[in-house]
């Protein structure tokens, strides 16, 4: 093939080397993930040129117009803010924010996808379920947390919040796994039991691949709300711990903006972790479908 | 032996039938004397309309899902003796989607001779193939018929191919799906594409598509 032009390879689609690089979600995190070569190496240039214009902009026009410090933090407070007393201010509530995170997105999609793998063999169960999972994913399961302190679970321990996570998530993974597994592709499954597969085997072999990519959206989403209803919880009715909802909060009732944009800064980051954590295992695992 | 009709006269349903995937309304069918009451994985491979490659596998990945279903342990010389034949060797590791489509139905075919069955049904394998790699696959097909002597059943809707492949070809009538006739077959064997021009091949092509116009109310015994 001839030697494509190099300012045209964005834009034609090349056999060979471009597969790897087409394969894009939502956004396009190929400007992240591959950092080596000399043409992401200008748009990674291009992405911090623009963070650092917004960041120094922003300190910029506040200094500018001597807006208070109380109406709107200047970045460089909100960087200070963070280096300062970060364990007592920070850590130990990231700490909290993180068991309450991930126990409950653990126990809520594992059953989540449990029961969307049962579910979806019998058409009847599917129909008779159905309303109620639309219940539990239109209701935000934050709402829950005060009466959770006064009935499954009593007190102010972290598990209120994990149980409303885990009912925040696992819904979510169980609506989209079930989208997966009802894409059954007949002529693949007639391939399996051609060879005498067994029911478990087309499920092992078969369904859940075809269902994964799926399965990984349901997770990325469900862990999403999962973090939305872990801080918003904290804010509404927080453990005696804490937690990172509870810091903002706290950092506002007492007009310490700094400290509440500190958190901000903190609690948006594990969001993008997230998002590159389901992004790289959505590359490595379903990057087959297109 | 080809079987050949119009879409809807029930070709697949007769092949899934004796391969065990469909269950009969009526009749038996009988494979070495025994009849067929579920897949026979020992002694039975399929080819299916268009790949019905595993996306998420790699070619050889997709190659030996029989292996990893049936517990047996992978004979890499077979495969790796098919993969040469069929042109496929050094894309062992290509996805299906990055294979042309000729190159994803060869590795089908793979899949199913290396379980080295005593009968292969293929389903209109070359169906959503253009017509030169159509041929190309036809003469391939021929070959590996040649050097393994296995009893093939394949099912198309294109006559020419029919005759081409076959040593008989089965004509079959729609609504409904009925055996018209059984043509004997006698152009010799090694074929080339050349005699497909000849014009004893075409008089048979007119004479099949009257055959299977006219659905010659005939019933024929099956043996």
């Amino acid at each position: 093939m001839a030697e494509v032009p190099r300012e045209l390879r964005d834009e034609i689609p090349t056999f060979g080397e471009a597969a790897t690089h087409r394969d894009h979600g939502l956004i396009d995190w190929t400007a992240l993930t591959s950092i080596r070569t000399a043409k992401t190496a200008i748009e990674i240039g291009t992405i911090i040129a623009i963070a650092l214009g917004v960041f120094f902009g922003t300190e910029g026009i506040l200094r500018w117009t001597n807006e208070p410090q109380y109406v709107i933090p200047r970045p460089i407070s909100v960087v200070k803010a963070l280096g300062t007393n970060f364990e007592l201010n920070y850590g130990h509530h990231l700490w909290v924010t993180m068991q309450e995170f991930v126990i409950g997105v653990a126990i809520g999609s594992t059953i989540g996808l449990f029961m969307a793998a049962v579910i979806t063999q019998k058409p009847f169960v599917e129909k008779v379920i159905t309303p109620y999972i639309i219940i539990l994913v239109t209701t935000p399961m934050l709402a829950l947390v005060p009466a959770l302190r006064l009935s499954i679970v009593e007190g102010f321990s972290i598990w209120a919040i994990v149980v409303a996570v885990a009912l925040a998530s696992g819904p979510m993974v169980l609506i989209n796994a079930a989208t997966g597994f009802r894409r059954t592709d007949l002529a693949k499954i007639a391939l399996a039991r051609s060879y005498g597969a067994s029911t478990f085997q087309i499920f092992r072999k078969v369904r859940f691949p075809l269902a994964l990519p799926m399965i990984i959206v349901g997770y990325m989403v469900g862990s999403i709300f999962g973090l939305l209803t872990a801080i918003a919880g904290e804010m509404v009715s927080p453990s005696d711990q804490g937690g990172l909802g509870h810091q903002l909060i706290f950092f506002a009732a007492q007009i310490h903006m700094p400290e509440v944009g500190a958190t901000m800064v903190i609690i948006s980051s594990l969001g993008i972790c997230l998002w590159l954590l389901f992004y790289s295992i959505g590359k490595r695992w379903a990057s087959w479908e297109t | 032996m080809t079987i050949l009709g119009p879409s809807g006269c029930g070709k697949t349903t007769l092949l899934w039938a004796m391969s065990g995937l469909h269950e009969l309304t009526s009749g038996e069918i009988f494979l070495d004397g025994t009849p067929v009451v579920g897949p026979r994985p020992d002694a039975v491979g399929m080819v299916f309309q268009e790949a019905n490659l595993l996306p998420w596998r790699n070619l050889v990945q997709n190659i030996v899902f029989p292996f990893e279903i049936r517990h047996r342990p992978i004979d890499w010389r077979r495969i790796n003796s098919l993969l040469e034949e069929t042109g496929l060797a050094g894309f062992e590791k290509s996805a299906p989607r990055e294979l042309s489509g000729g190159m994803q139905q060869r590795a089908s075919i793979v899949r199913a001779l290396a379980q080295d069955p005593e009968v292969l049904l293929m389903d209109e394998p070359f169906g959503a193939l253009d017509a030169f790699t159509r041929d190309e696959m036809n003469l391939l097909l021929l070959r590996l018929w040649g050097e393994t002597q296995k009893t093939i059943v394949f099912v198309t809707h294109n006559i020419s191919e029919a005759i081409f492949l076959g040593d008989r070809v089965v004509v079959m009538t729609p609504r409904p799906g009925r055996l018209a006739r059984i043509f004997d077959i006698d152009f010799p064997r090694p074929r080339t594409i050349e005699m497909t021009f000849q014009p004893e091949f075409i008089e048979l092509i007119q004479e099949i598509k009257r055959a299977v116009e006219t659905g010659a109310r005939q019933t024929v015994e099956v043996e």
